[in-house]
């Protein structure tokens, strides 16, 4: 029996590297004519856009509007700056908690990470007693996996061969022993990069009718703008927010039913833990899922960036391969999957370095071979990138010199993040006209907040959505900046916002003071 | 379309090893080195990069002083203070915008270069790719087409493919070492009357895998082309340091363009590609390129702005950029050294290119031109029938054919010249100069192996075929 993806690829083979994308540029031929004639007046009349060889037209790019939230940067950077010049504010800096980035808010590196890192790209460093042995020892390892012995040279296309035998054995122990091989592995520049290749192949822009993805909302607003992007069409299947995010089968039933005369579905997108809804799914729910795809013969790609960000006692963490293939045959040969894992998040938080894979299951070979010619479009990912998945992967053991302190650093993030979790839950709940599902992974808080009329038709004045009109003022009066739930996708006449609960305590703990407080004043002001 | 006779590179189980070790000298690795060495490596930026990855190091006096300022200033742009953190804009951190600005305008005598027009990339494939996209658009006739030197870097004819773009070659003058010739440029366009919309022309200057550079009069021609034409010019300079001997010098194409006034220097639409994997910083695996944009319409340039599917840019390589467009001056800590490095590598690079420029003329049924600039070699082969007869029975090309033969007997693996879109009956391999830096101990001398096992191999075939 084919494959689903093979029978796509056949069908559609044509587009598959010729898709057309979105956005195109048409050459006026007005330009062409009236160069010649202009060029030898050296006379500028006409409208400059239509200088332009290169004009932006593709109706896609329209849907690819702006996002509010740039809006909300770009004005905390004038802050950032006003207050450089010593401009008075109600505060003395910006608490930015809008990216699921640690390093931002203040959570330290791990010295382990970095010391090795830093002994890869200066060699020189390994020569005195100034590192640790096991730093030495790793930094010497790594770097004799390098071609040349450099981080500075290229490796393959997929991936260092050792850093691609590594993540495999990771991927076998995290899995309970479920088999995992090297060549369904493909390392990346961040896994954004992997997804949009996987994505590039399965959509089809000159289908007729247009491929669908379903998509979580609340969603990152980066994969759906990827799905679009590509020349497809997004499906939302709503979480239930009252049962703590939860994932209803009842409601992906209904989603792709919506498609009917719009676009054919063809893949499932999920992630989890959840982004920016905490919710991490029970093995009952990915079963759920796993026997929907299989049925309305969808492709899953499992987004699992978050893994390592789970809390409670009660929560655990499975992956889709795990619980894919512990179901058994016929659904464990047959479901198509990419999972996705990244060294941005979880505790290691290195979201600059720009490294992630990517898991391929069930695919058939010879799509595996075109995607290995997309991904050697960009020769291979940054080698230092790589390095540090093994670091993430293969961290000091107990006995290890470095493990005391690699202990330590783990535990006070550890133990930060849990304590987070429970003062935002506690707090935001305390307010009222807010209120905050329990996170139970994830990096991010997405409380609801309960916009009074009175604010939703002053935000309907000045042309913004409720949510961004209540994070803009968040930020002008207290200097937090966090991202409105409208550009997430969350269910009409509902507003939330979204922020980063992976911070030290102290700042988790002025963010709270000065959100209570701009909270309050916010709804007594549209009462 | 998609070539399936991609070599080995590297790893891979060989049956009976008659070497010792594996060579691959189709990809550039100029840090290819004993880490205990420091031959030929630019040190100062993997210092300043190591501080910046483990800002412990900047307390004490182990690294020189000049080091420490340099990474504390660019640890201070950094979100966090650590290259952890995510970059806020997607065209790059505003001080390396800055910074490659600056360099821009000095390199070309003063012509100056606006940081909002550098754009970061991770790699120079990756911003090519941003705008191969971009330019994409129509079908059938209509569909966009691409000027590409023939030869070209052999991952372009794959992106073009990617990107929807149609081929469009124009053949380089193997005769006049390489050299671009306007009729054929003209030739190539009329050719494409009815197939295709063509819309932009791709240069390589100096060339890859040529290694021509370019003179400004050529320049002048090719952008007068452009702009009679309507094209834009897509110019991917990443050799620009490694012109050997003193005869030719390299000018920028966006240095001819704004010197020649306007209507030109208002009108003609360019995009400058560089990258980190020169042949002096040679830090390939750092993925770290940027693209100058001149003339560009704002309203794509806004929208490269906000693209979300190029994904955050990373934080090192952009450091490391920073660091390529502003080296020690003279006067800091470690200007001596370095400057040293820089010498050491041009000499090598000089040396090592004239000798197997040489040693390649010297063996019968083969001629290199000798190339100016860059990195790599790029001779031509004389194969005898039985060799391309041999190629046509097995279904490959028949310098695939020469090169995996090669990889079998003697463990060099070299790239065939069809990847670079060379498709006449002129068979072609590409091999990178190894620079010797593949053999620590005498740089010369792992040159001399190479050519040693080339030379015995094709004379081998030579013998065996005639």
């Amino acid at each position: 029996m084919q494959s689903l993806l093979m029978w796509h690829v056949l069908t559609h083979f044509c587009y598959i590297f010729n898709h057309k994308p979105c956005f195109s540029y048409k050459k006026l031929q007005r330009r062409r004519e009236s160069s010649a004639h202009t060029m030898s007046n050296s006379d500028q009349t006409g409208n400059e856009s239509e200088m332009y060889v290169m004009h932006e037209i593709c109706s896609s790019v329209k849907n690819m509007k702006q996002l509010d939230f740039s809006v909300l940067v770009r004005r905390a950077n004038q802050i950032k700056e006003e207050l450089k010049q010593g401009v008075k504010k109600p505060y003395r800096e910006l608490i930015d908690v809008s990216w699921g980035d640690p390093h931002r808010t203040g959570v330290k590196p791990l010295s382990f990470v970095r010391q090795v890192l830093a002994g890869c790209l200066y060699p020189q460093l390994l020569e005195s007693n100034r590192l640790k042995v096991d730093v030495r020892q790793r930094a010497q390892r790594l770097l004799e996996t390098c071609a040349g012995g450099s981080v500075g040279s290229y490796s393959d296309t997929a991936g260092l061969t050792q850093t691609l035998k590594k993540v495999s054995e990771f991927i076998t122990r995290r899995d309970g022993g479920v088999p995992s091989h090297p060549d369904s592995i493909y390392i990346s520049p961040g896994s954004q990069w992997s997804l949009t290749n996987i994505l590039n192949i399965l959509v089809n822009p000159e289908a007729s009718p247009k491929t669908g993805v379903l998509v979580p909302a609340p969603s990152h607003c980066v994969t759906t703008q990827s799905i679009l992007g590509l020349g497809a069409e997004v499906l939302p299947y709503y979480l239930t927010e009252e049962q703590g995010w939860a994932l209803q089968v009842e409601e992906l039933q209904r989603a792709f039913d919506s498609a009917k005369g719009v676009c054919k579905p063809f893949a499932l997108y999920i992630i989890n833990p959840g982004n920016p809804a905490g919710g991490v799914q029970s093995r009952k729910s990915m079963q759920e899922v796993i026997k929907f795809v299989s049925e309305k013969k969808l492709f899953l790609l499992a987004d699992e960036v978050y893994q390592e960000c789970v809390y409670g006692e009660n929560v655990e963490f499975l992956s889709y391969k795990r619980v894919l293939a512990e179901m058994g045959p016929p659904l464990s040969e047959t479901v198509e999957l990419a999972s996705f894992h990244s060294a941005s998040k979880g505790l290691i938080g290195e979201c600059g370095l720009r490294t992630g894979y990517v898991e391929l299951v069930n695919l058939d070979p010879s799509v595996l071979k075109l995607l290995d010619n997309l991904f050697s479009t960009n020769s291979c990912a940054p080698v230092l990138g790589q390095l540090t998945l093994d670091l993430m992967i293969n961290p000091p053991q107990p006995g290890d010199p470095s493990y005391p302190l690699f202990y330590e650093e783990t535990q006070r993030i550890r133990t930060t993040l849990i304590q987070n979790v429970r003062q935002v839950f506690e707090v935001v709940n305390s307010l009222p006209g807010f209120s905050c599902q329990p996170v139970e992974g994830g990096v991010f808080a997405f409380p609801r907040v309960y916009i009074p009329p009175k604010a939703i038709q002053k935000a309907k004045e000045v042309g913004m959505e409720p949510d961004t009109f209540y994070c803009v003022r968040l930020l002008e009066e207290t200097g937090v900046l966090a991202r409105p739930g409208s550009e997430f996708g969350q269910k009409d006449g509902t507003h939330h916002i979204r922020f980063c609960i992976m911070t030290p305590q102290h700042i988790m703990e002025e963010l709270l003071r000065r959100l209570s407080i701009f909270h309050t004043k916010f709804m007594k002001e549209f009462s | 379309m998609m070539s399936a006779q991609v070599i080995p590179t590297g790893s891979g189980c060989l049956p009976s090893l008659s070497f010792a070790r594996l060579v691959n000298v189709t990809r550039f690795c100029i840090s290819d080195i004993d880490p205990n060495t420091s031959e030929c490596h630019l040190w100062f930026v993997s210092q300043v990069l190591a501080a910046c990855l483990y800002p412990d190091l900047l307390k004490d006096d182990s690294l020189p002083v000049d080091v420490r300022q340099r990474a504390r200033t660019l640890l201070d742009v950094c979100e966090g203070g650590s290259v952890g953190s995510y970059s806020l804009t997607y065209s790059g951190i505003p001080l390396i915008q800055k910074t490659i600005a600056e360099f821009i305008t000095r390199r070309d005598g003063g012509v100056e270069s606006k940081p909002e027009n550098i754009i970061f990339s991770s790699g120079l494939e990756r911003a090519l790719s941003l705008v191969l996209h971009l330019l994409s658009g129509g079908e059938g006739q209509t569909r966009t087409g691409v000027l590409t030197p023939v030869p070209c870097p052999h991952t372009l004819p794959m992106q073009l493919d990617e990107a929807h773009l149609e081929q469009v070659s124009y053949q380089l003058l193997e005769e006049q070492g390489w050299a671009l010739d306007l009729a054929e440029l003209h030739r190539a366009l009329r050719t494409t009357r009815g197939r295709c919309e063509t819309r932009a022309i791709y240069i390589s200057n100096p060339g890859n895998p040529t290694g021509h550079v370019q003179d400004r009069k050529t320049i002048e021609e090719v952008i007068r082309f452009a702009a009679s034409e309507s094209l834009v010019l897509l110019v991917e300079e990443v050799f620009q340091d490694s012109v050997l001997g003193q005869e030719k010098r390299f000018v920028s194409y966006r240095k001819v363009l704004l010197e020649m006034g306007e209507p030109y220097s208002k009108r003609v639409e360019l995009v400058s590609l560089h990258s980190l994997c020169t042949a002096g910083m040679g830090e390939c695996g750092l993925r770290g390129g940027y693209m100058e944009v001149i003339n560009m319409d704002p309203a794509v340039r806004e929208f490269i702005n906000i693209l979300p599917c190029s994904g955050s840019p990373p934080i090192l390589p952009q450091l490391a950029l920073g660091v390529m467009a502003s080296p020690p001056s003279p006067g800091d800590s470690s200007y001596e050294t370095f400057m040293q490095e820089v010498l050491h590598v041009e000499r090598t690079l000089s040396h090592n290119a004239r000798r197997a420029c040489e040693f390649l003329n010297g063996l019968p049924r083969m001629s290199c031109v000798p190339a100016e600039a860059g990195i790599f070699l790029y001779p031509r082969l004389d194969l005898p029938l039985g060799i391309t007869e041999q190629a046509q029975m097995l279904g490959v090309e028949p310098d695939v054919l020469f090169c995996q033969r090669f990889l079998e007997e003697e463990g060099v693996c070299v790239g065939p010249g069809c990847e670079n879109g060379q498709d006449d009956d002129n068979f072609h391999i590409r091999s990178a100069k190894p620079t010797a830096l593949i053999c620590v101990l005498a740089p010369p001398a792992a040159l001399e192996e190479v050519l040693t096992r080339l030379r015995s191999f094709h004379l081998r075939l030579l013998s065996s075929c005639c």
